[in-house]
């Protein structure tokens, strides 16, 4: 069992490794994946520190609503 | 369309979407979540279905102009229960002491009654069924313009 200290810790880290991984990527899917990762972890971190109403909203919102609307825009570009 | 794995698989799936969704709906005033949360749930199943089995077959049942009205509704229901209670003051729970979501909620450790809150029940579903009919109509609106521009390309 891992102590909620080192979560608060690991969690953060996790989620500016992920934003950071959003913008080195050049594939477009693999960076919208990578945005999912970090809102499904952003939404982890909401729940640890107490707001379980505003982890719902980003894990509906953010994980899953903006990712198929990204990825829907991303199905009308070309692969170069 | 995708293979029939995933269509089998999504058909399923929805199900316990829409049950989740329409519970944090039904439960905004005892535990998390409330008429936006629910609704983004049960859209997010609709995002589900959409990428399954294509923006063109679900459009078959699901127009966007039917999801307007419901939309619209939604909010009209919302504003109708607010003026409903306009002979005291605006916003007033007017279903206090009914027996409709009138009960009044045990102190202490409970396990929480539903029939409780008066109008908010209420209020949580028109909010629930505005966002699940906006951000449906969103997803489906942009599925389908996508599809055309595949096409023409």
């Amino acid at each position: 069992m891992i102590e909620l200290g080192v979560l608060h810790i690991i969690i953060p880290i996790l989620i500016v490794v992920c934003a950071l991984l959003v913008a080195i990527f050049k594939d477009l899917i693999a960076a919208v994946i990578s945005l999912a990762a970090m809102s499904l972890l952003l939404a982890l971190e909401f729940y640890l520190l107490q707001a379980p109403d505003v982890a719902i909203a980003e894990a509906g919102v953010g994980a899953t609503i903006t990712v198929a609307i990204y990825i829907l825009a991303i199905r009308a570009t070309r692969r170069e | 369309m995708m293979s029939k794995i995933v269509r089998t698989m999504a058909s399923l799936l929805i199900l316990f979407a829409l049950i989740y969704g329409l519970y944090i709906i039904m439960h905004g005033h005892l535990t998390p979540g409330g008429g936006f949360q629910g609704g983004a749930v049960v859209a997010s199943g609709v995002a589900l279905l959409i990428v399954a089995f294509g923006s063109d077959n679900i459009h078959k049942s699901l127009k966007e102009h039917h999801l307007s009205i419901l939309e619209s509704s939604g909010a009209l229901i919302f504003i109708g229960l607010a003026f409903g209670g306009l002979a005291i003051v605006f916003f007033y729970n007017f279903l206090v002491g009914s027996s409709i979501f009138g009960h009044i909620p045990p102190s202490g450790p409970n396990t929480g009654d539903i029939w409780t809150a008066g109008v908010i029940p209420f209020m949580n579903i028109a909010v629930g069924l505005k966002v699940l009919a906006g951000l449906s109509a969103i997803l489906l609106v942009m599925a389908l313009a996508t599809t055309v521009m595949e096409v023409e390309e």
